[in-house]
């Protein structure tokens, strides 16, 4: 097995980003959700006066502060890895990224100068309704902070408002407000916030159902299940819808990475969706295999999926490396001598325009321009490599949509439970609450996978593959780079499970 | 106004119980990654291998049009 693996330059940097963004993304999303949950708890004391909820709210808030606090800073890494593992890629998009990242550091600081002291400093300093009212500016600004990231990212997977500039190598903005309000950018935001307050919910459910098991804290256990199991039963369903919509756009801008999430290699009229299935981890595209050893296939769904009619044509694997005439699709290996023009239009570009020859220079720059959509593709050697992971991708997928649909039943029992009176004797029921906790991570981690597995070979989809956008560097000063990092990143983990556990096993102040 | 605020901030990082275990973790992480890996592990690439943005636009320009055939 270990001597399959391709330990390049590049397949170290994808490693240690992947290591790092897996990482960051353990505090990311709790601290989204958290923060709101914190506002709805306070909310409620405030509304209420009752002091139970004040000292509630500020034993989440302790836990929401360890989380941040571990966390913090863990995205600044990503930053350094761009500057050295990624330089090219850094090089390309400095100008697309600079005006996000520059406007979510800025609002980060603002906010956790300001609010966030008087979220945590400020009870009995300032009046309730102002300390309430920075409890919820902690919470929206955590969740728009988070906005620019994500579209960053989401540019990443489709690539608008922007113009290649030949002279400098760099992707220019052209239209700021077309980045901001891409279609991508937007979905990919209100799916990641919304699972991340899926996960917070959960979060909530799974320590105080940990209290319940332990029979302590009880009113304490159940007030904090209410609100987190309503919250968690909307934002989940929140997340199948913005879920669909995401997988629809994917259909669109990532048409490949749709074929990979289901498998799908040779594009059908309806398309089904497969519930469960076991990957034949050997097909190749083209080949005469059998895509799967076994599947359960829900008919037309797929295409209901992707083209919002059980009729819709969804292209396969084979549709989009080979091409398919009948439904206009180009295949890859026309695309790959399509980026091969641009490329040479690219590079006697700036030869003609060093020897100073303007006409030359021209000419060149038209073949570039007629052929610049499909640059990427010049970089890669077959058309095989434009297709991802395929079992990774797809198993990803369902292990993701399967907990996601779990997840819904989970709050939905808990939410009759509670409503019953029934919850604390159903031990069962209850040590899946607390299970739920880490399989809502896992949920987490799987969606990203899919994302970013998804979209491989692709730094910037479709103009810049990971083989281009890395540094001329050598493996081994990468590879020790990720081992220090997977000794960071450990140790900071196990400071914040026993600082975490120890406050938990604690419990609420005054209960 | 400005007296309260400060005060706000004084008492309450002086009465920290969590926050001060959480802000040497801070601390200590900031450093690991700034003064170390920062330092010694992640130079900026083309800001340390290139003066100017001419040089380093040149290096991306070849990098593209001579993509490297092996991957090392």
């Amino acid at each position: 097995m270990i001597e399959q693996i391709d330990l390049t330059m590049v397949n170290w940097a994808r490693a240690t980003f992947a290591l790092t963004a897996m990482y960051h993304w353990i505090f990311v999303p709790l601290t989204l959700g958290l923060s709101f949950l914190c506002a709805f708890f306070e909310s409620i004391y405030v509304r209420t006066g009752n002091e139970q909820w004040k000292s509630l709210t500020k034993f989440w808030m302790t836990l929401f502060g360890i989380n941040f606090a571990i966390g913090v800073a863990t995205g600044i890494i990503l930053e350094f890895e761009f500057g050295t593992n990624w330089s090219n890629y850094s090089w390309m998009v400095g100008d697309i990224f600079g005006a996000p990242l520059a406007i979510e550091g800025i609002l980060a600081f603002f906010l956790e100068a300001t609010f966030f002291a008087v979220m945590f400093f400020g009870w009995n300093r300032v009046s309730k309704k102002f300390h309430l009212f920075s409890t919820w500016m902690v919470a929206v600004g955590s969740n728009l902070s988070a906005l620019w990231i994500l579209v960053a990212n989401g540019w990443m997977q489709n690539p608008i408002g922007m113009k290649f500039n030949p002279d400098l190598a760099r992707f220019e903005m052209q239209d700021f407000w077309g980045l901001i309000s891409s279609p991508v950018a937007i979905s990919h935001f209100v799916h990641a916030t919304s699972s991340g307050f899926l996960l917070a919910s959960l979060f909530v459910v799974g320590i105080s159902s940990w209290y319940l098991l332990k029979k302590r804290h009880i009113q304490f256990a159940k007030r904090s299940i209410a609100v987190a199991c309503v919250f968690g039963l909307f934002s989940s369903l929140f997340v199948a819808y913005t879920g669909d919509e995401h997988a629809f756009i994917t259909a669109r801008t990532q048409p490949m990475k749709l074929a990979a999430m289901e498998a799908l290699y040779d594009g059908k009229t309806p398309s089904g969706l497969v519930a469960v299935g076991l990957v034949n981890a050997d097909k190749k595209p083209g080949d005469d295999q059998d895509a799967f050893s076994f599947k359960v296939e829900i008919p037309g769904m797929l295409s209901l999926l992707a083209k919002r009619s059980f009729t819709g044509f969804v292209p396969g694997i084979n549709d989009l490396v080979f091409g398919n005439a009948e439904e206009n699709l180009i295949g890859v290996e026309e695309k790959i001598r399509r980026g091969k023009l641009a490329v040479a239009g690219l590079g006697d570009y700036k030869a003609a325009k060093s020897a100073g020859e303007q006409l030359a220079a021209s000419n060149a720059l038209s073949l570039f321009d007629q052929h610049r959509d499909y640059l990427g593709y010049g970089y890669l050697e077959s058309a095989e490599q434009a297709v991802p992971p395929v079992s990774t991708v797809f198993y990803s997928f369902r292990i993701m949509v399967g907990l996601g649909v779990f997840f819904i039943l989970l709050f939905l029992v808990y939410i009759y439970l509670l409503e019953k009176q029934q919850l604390e004797d159903k031990p069962t029921i209850l040590k899946l609450g607390v299970i739920s906790l880490f399989l809502g991570y896992v949920a987490q981690q799987a969606g990203w996978v899919v994302t970013e597995v998804g979209r491989q070979p692709w730094a910037i989809q479709d103009m810049l593959p990971v083989t281009i956008a890395r540094s001329n560097l050598d493996s081994g000063t990468v590879a020790v780079t990720f081992f220090l990092f997977l000794a960071l990143f450990t140790a900071l983990l196990i400071a914040e499970l026993r600082i975490m556990t120890k406050q938990i096993s604690i419990g609420p102040e005054g209960d | 106004m400005v007296r309260n605020f400060f005060h706000m901030y004084y008492d309450g990082f002086r009465s920290m119980v969590v926050g001060r275990t959480l802000w040497k973790i801070i601390l200590i992480k900031l450093f690991i990654m700034f003064a170390i890996l920062k330092v010694f592990f992640f130079p900026n690439f083309l800001a340390t291998n290139f003066d100017t943005d001419a040089e380093r636009a040149d290096h991306v320009l070849k990098n593209l049009t001579q993509p490297a055939v092996d991957n090392r």
